[in-house]
This record gives structure tokens, sequence and C-alpha cells, in this order.
């Protein structure tokens, strides 16, 4: 088997990822087709919130690729720092506008889905808190990479920053358990049966979460595709200048 | 078949309304920028092959 570090190549990357993503692309589309429409029309109301739980098969998978996006920039900030592959880098820098997108849905859509169950749009509960301050730090982060001209001290200093907003992707996620106070409920995914949603909300979310997941993962891939040629287009015309 | 969603259809037709639209955006400006960065890197390739 090829070893990871074969893929820090950026040809080596981009001829790989030219071969999955038209499967990734598929799949992600089919995958989030089923589970919306499952979710959607043919699952039952909540005997407690009505029609609303319907918005779970996007608030939900949204929120958990919000925070997986982060730690998945983390990793590529890591891999960067110590080993210094511009791939890693590129890919961090590739994650952070798919991340802050699924972090707006999450908050839009707890927004909607909060003002009936709640009476209130918006609480400074230390979930939502601490997912406000990540997409602020994802804004931060992309602001960061857009300023610095130059592409190595760009990705050390957004690095940097990743490792500090890693606090706050972690608070967003165990905030509930940490003050156990505030009006979002607890996780809804849970191994313990009890706790977890019930079956026939369920399995359309699994298939929810899968399509947000696959459909991350070829974002990132196209994205890190362009962020390879557009810097080795900087090279080159940085070359051109130089005659 | 639409189901009813009752006096709650406004906050989950938002919902979904938000999140598709935000969705299908990112994947449009995606694959606009990949397409238009690929055609840029293609030409200054041959632009500096052209000129050695």
């Amino acid at each position: 088997m090829a070893s990871i570090w074969e893929y820090a190549n950026p040809k080596k990357f981009i001829q790989t990822t030219d071969r999955l993503l038209p499967w990734l692309s598929v799949l992600s589309a089919i995958t989030l087709v089923i589970g919306l429409i499952w979710g959607f029309f043919f699952t039952p109301d909540d005997f407690r919130q009505g029609s609303t739980v319907k918005i779970i098969y996007l608030h939900v998978p949204a929120a958990l690729m919000a925070i997986n996006a982060w730690l998945m920039m983390l990793v590529a900030s890591l891999i960067w720092i110590v080993r210094r592959h511009h791939v890693s880098a590129l890919a961090a820098r590739a994650a952070a506008p798919v991340g802050a997108v699924m972090t707006v849905i999450a908050l839009a859509t707890g927004a909607i889905w909060g003002q009936p169950m709640w009476g209130t749009w918006w609480a400074w509960d230390p979930r939502l808190t601490s997912f406000l301050i990540l997409f602020l730090f994802y804004l931060g982060y992309m602001a960061l990479w857009a300023a610095i001209e130059n592409d190595d001290t760009a990705a050390d200093l957004t690095s940097v920053l990743c490792l500090v907003g890693s606090v706050f992707a972690l608070l967003s996620r165990y905030a509930v358990n940490f003050w156990n106070q505030g009006l979002h409920q607890g996780a809804s995914l849970s191994l313990d049966k009890e706790k977890n949603v019930a079956d026939v909300f369920y399995h359309p979310l699994l298939f929810c979460i899968a399509g947000f997941v696959l459909l991350f993962i070829a974002l990132v891939f196209l994205r890190t595709q362009t962020e390879i040629r557009a810097r080795r287009m900087r090279a080159l015309l940085a070359r051109e200048r130089l005659g | 078949m639409m189901p009813d969603l009752g006096k709650y259809a406004d906050a989950v037709l938002s919902s979904y309304a938000v999140s598709i639209v935000l969705i299908l955006a990112l994947v449009a400006f995606s694959v606009v920028r990949a397409r238009k960065v690929r055609a840029q890197l293609d030409e200054v390739e041959r632009r500096s092959r052209k000129n050695g």
C-alpha cells in the first residue's frame, strides 16, 4: 500500500482526487437526496416538537461538519507545522469556507428551530455562544489567509490560529456537558439507546450525516486542487515578473 | 405529496430553503472557481513554455 505521504506530492494528490471526485460527488448527492426526502416526507411529527423535528436532518449534520471541518483543519495544520507539506496547508485553507458555511447553516437552522420551541431566536447559551465564536474563528482564519501574500507565512500563522480555535471547536461539541445549563439540549446522537433519537428519526438522519460527510470530502478535494493550481500559478507569475 | 407541517410550516420550510440555497451556492462557487483557476493556470503554463 502506498504511504499516505505520497499524497503530499501535489501531482499525485490531483491525480488521485481526480479519479475519486466523480464517485464522491454522485454518492454524496444520492445519499443527501435519500436522507432529506426520507426525513422530510416519510417521518412522523415528534410528540413534543411537532413538525419542527424535520429540521434535525439539516441542523445536526451541519453542526457535526462545522466542528469536524475545524478538527480536519487542525490535523492538516499540524502536518504543515511538523512536516511542511504544502498540500496539507492548502487542504486546511480549502476546508475553511466549507466549514464556515456549515456553521452558518447550523446557526441559522438552530435559530429558526429555537424560535417556536424556546420562544427566542437566540440565547447566550454555552453551546450557541461557542458556535458563534467558532464561526468568528472561521472568518478570522479565512481573512488571515487572504491578508498575507507569502503562502508559507500565511500557512504558519493560520496554523497557529487553527490551534487556538480548536478550543472553541471542542467547546461547541462539549459545552452542554461542561456547563450543563442553557437552552440547548444534550447531544442528539448517543451510543446509549435510551438517549439516542428514536429509530424512526435516526435512520434518515444517518443518511443525511453520511451525505454531508461525503459532500465535505468532495468539496475539500475539489477546493484543494484549486488551491494547488492557484499556488503554482502565483509561482509562475512571480517567475515571469522576475524575467 | 407535501406533508402537513401544521403551524410550524414556515420554520421547517425556511430551514430547508436557507440550507439548500447555501449548499448549492457553495458547490457552484467551488466549481466555478475551480474551472477559472484551471483555465488561468493552463494559460500561464502555455505562456511560460513558449517563453522558455
